[in-house]
């Protein structure tokens, strides 16, 4: 499996990655670690005549945790969410899916700015960042700007990202209550047949917010505004439930692959954001 | 065809230098270009962790990696952690608790298991078979090798106590 060949740059400055973009246009594209571009690029299905290795770019690493806001630089592995335990204190669901994501190698390579830029609907962090209501900080030659990641995402592939921005950090509201990442796949390593990422306000025995994303079940992730609503005002018993999950249902839009066909998807996705809500509301 | 580039690497305590073309994966540098053909290549897509290599301290697949990625890189293979001569406590183990069948995912496994070692040094079956997630064997059915990194754990321990 030989991938076609390229020009690779290993610039240090961002100011150097954006004159690289400028220059190529679509011959370019950046690479983090590598583990979604690099098998695409062997099985042919990506051609990057110039590859820009950002490893050596400053500036895009490290994970700070503010007083409302934890900032996670692009090119921080999911190894490195793992191991943080201040951030697994400020927001712990980051530490229960990164513990989903495919196996140790390749955790050590895959970083958060890749996952979520990459538009597949299979990663596991685009959904996540919609239920924590994430916001991607992107630059380019025009200056830098922020999106949010319940915006970010248009179609299989397709976001909100011009070919000349690079994606620096992910912000995140330091979030509340409980939380829960339900994933089911068909080995460890896998990506998801079906994932949801709640979070869940508690006051008493009643839901004050709730927020709920699902991970491979449309060509984009799915904030499901509806299935949260349904939620709040309730004591999240078996009715809130049923409702939350219809909710989802009308949100999402699965298509049959190799993961199963459209039916079991759908019921998967019922079992999984089912189990979510009641993890995130035991925790909360 | 790109051009080719300027490479440095140390492989198991020894610089190498070469020109490669930058689409070269590590697997083939380690293998055909170096001659170290610990690393094996399974699947060649990211998923049987064969090619397990040790950079900078950390577990990686090497099937999945530019050399250009590797420029510049400490890496560690299967010849580095032992050989015939000085087995590692690994490799002793997983030859008394048959922690091999083919041995065809070995050089991967044991790889693996040292940088894990390296993480937990007192693992847990449990966090053994998570820690190993990533490194696929179609023979032992994984009980043996479980076995033989919960046996080379208490040995590394056990000889560490005993140093102090
Ligand atoms: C065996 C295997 C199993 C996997 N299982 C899962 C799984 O269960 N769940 C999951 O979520 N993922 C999974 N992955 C994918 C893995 O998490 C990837 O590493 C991740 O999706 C991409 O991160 P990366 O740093 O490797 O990005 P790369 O492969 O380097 O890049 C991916 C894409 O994003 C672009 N990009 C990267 N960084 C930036 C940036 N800073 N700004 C702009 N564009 C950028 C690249 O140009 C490319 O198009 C798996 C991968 C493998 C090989
Ligand atoms: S050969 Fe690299 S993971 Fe299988
Ligand atoms: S011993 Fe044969 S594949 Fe593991």
């Amino acid at each position: 499996m030989i991938p076609a060949a390229f020009d690779y740059h290993r610039p240090t400055d961002m100011a150097g990655v954006i004159a690289l973009l400028q220059e190529h246009g679509d011959d370019a594209r950046v690479m983090a670690g590598g583990h979604s571009l690099i098998p695409m690029m062997k099985l042919r299905m990506a051609d990057v005549p110039h590859l820009i290795d950002l490893q050596s770019v400053s500036g895009l690493g490290g994970i700070s945790i503010g007083s409302e806001n934890i900032r996670i630089g692009a090119m921080v592995t999911q190894t490195d969410i793992i191991a943080d335990d201040a951030l697994a204190k400020g927001a712990p669901i980051l530490r229960e899916a990164a513990l989903q994501i495919a196996d140790p190698q390749v955790r050590n390579m895959g970083t958060v700015g890749g996952n979520v830029a990459n538009g597949d609907p299979g990663n596991d962090m685009p959904g996540l960042m919609q239920c924590l209501d994430a916001t991607f900080s992107l630059i380019g030659p025009d200056g830098v700007r922020d999106v949010p990641a319940r915006d970010f995402y248009e179609a299989a592939y397709m976001t909100a990202r011009t070919d000349e921005e690079v994606l620096t950090a992910v912000t995140i509201p330091l979030p509340a209550g409980g939380y829960a990442y339900e994933k089911q796949k068909r080995k460890i390593g896998d990506y998801a047949t079906a994932a949801a990422a709640v979070q869940i306000v508690r006051d008493g025995n009643i839901c004050t917010a709730a927020s709920i994303a699902m991970t491979n079940l449309s060509d984009t992730p799915i904030y499901s505004e509806a299935a949260g609503a349904a939620l709040v005002g309730t004591s999240v018993d078996d009715a809130a439930l049923a409702a939350a999950a219809d909710a989802m249902q009308g949100d999402i839009d699965p298509s049959e692959d190799n993961r199963g066909p459209v039916a079991f998807k759908k019921h998967v996705a019922g079992v999984i954001v089912r189990r979510a809500i009641t993890r995130a509301w035991s925790r909360a | 065809m790109s051009d080719k580039i300027h490479i440095k690497m140390t492989v198991n305590g020894k610089p190498e230098e070469f020109l490669a073309e930058p689409r070269e994966l590590l697997i083939y540098t380690l293998r055909e270009r170096l001659n170290i053909t610990g690393p094996h290549i399974g699947c060649e897509t990211s998923h049987c962790g064969a090619c397990t290599v040790t950079i900078g301290g950390k577990s990686v697949k090497a099937c999945t990696m530019f050399v250009a990625q590797a420029d510049g890189a400490d890496i560690t293979t299967i010849e580095g952690i032992g050989g015939p001569d000085d087995l590692h406590p690994l490799q002793t183990a997983f030859k008394e608790h048959h922690g091999l069948q083919c041995g065809y995912c070995t050089p991967g496994m044991i790889t693996r298991a040292a940088a894990l070692l390296e993480e937990n040094p007192n693992p847990t079956e449990e966090e053994i078979r998570f820690g190993m997630a990533g490194n696929l064997c179609r023979c032992t059915g994984y009980q043996n090798i479980v076995k033989s990194i919960l046996a080379a754990a208490a040995e590394i321990n056990a000889s560490k106590e005993a140093a102090q």
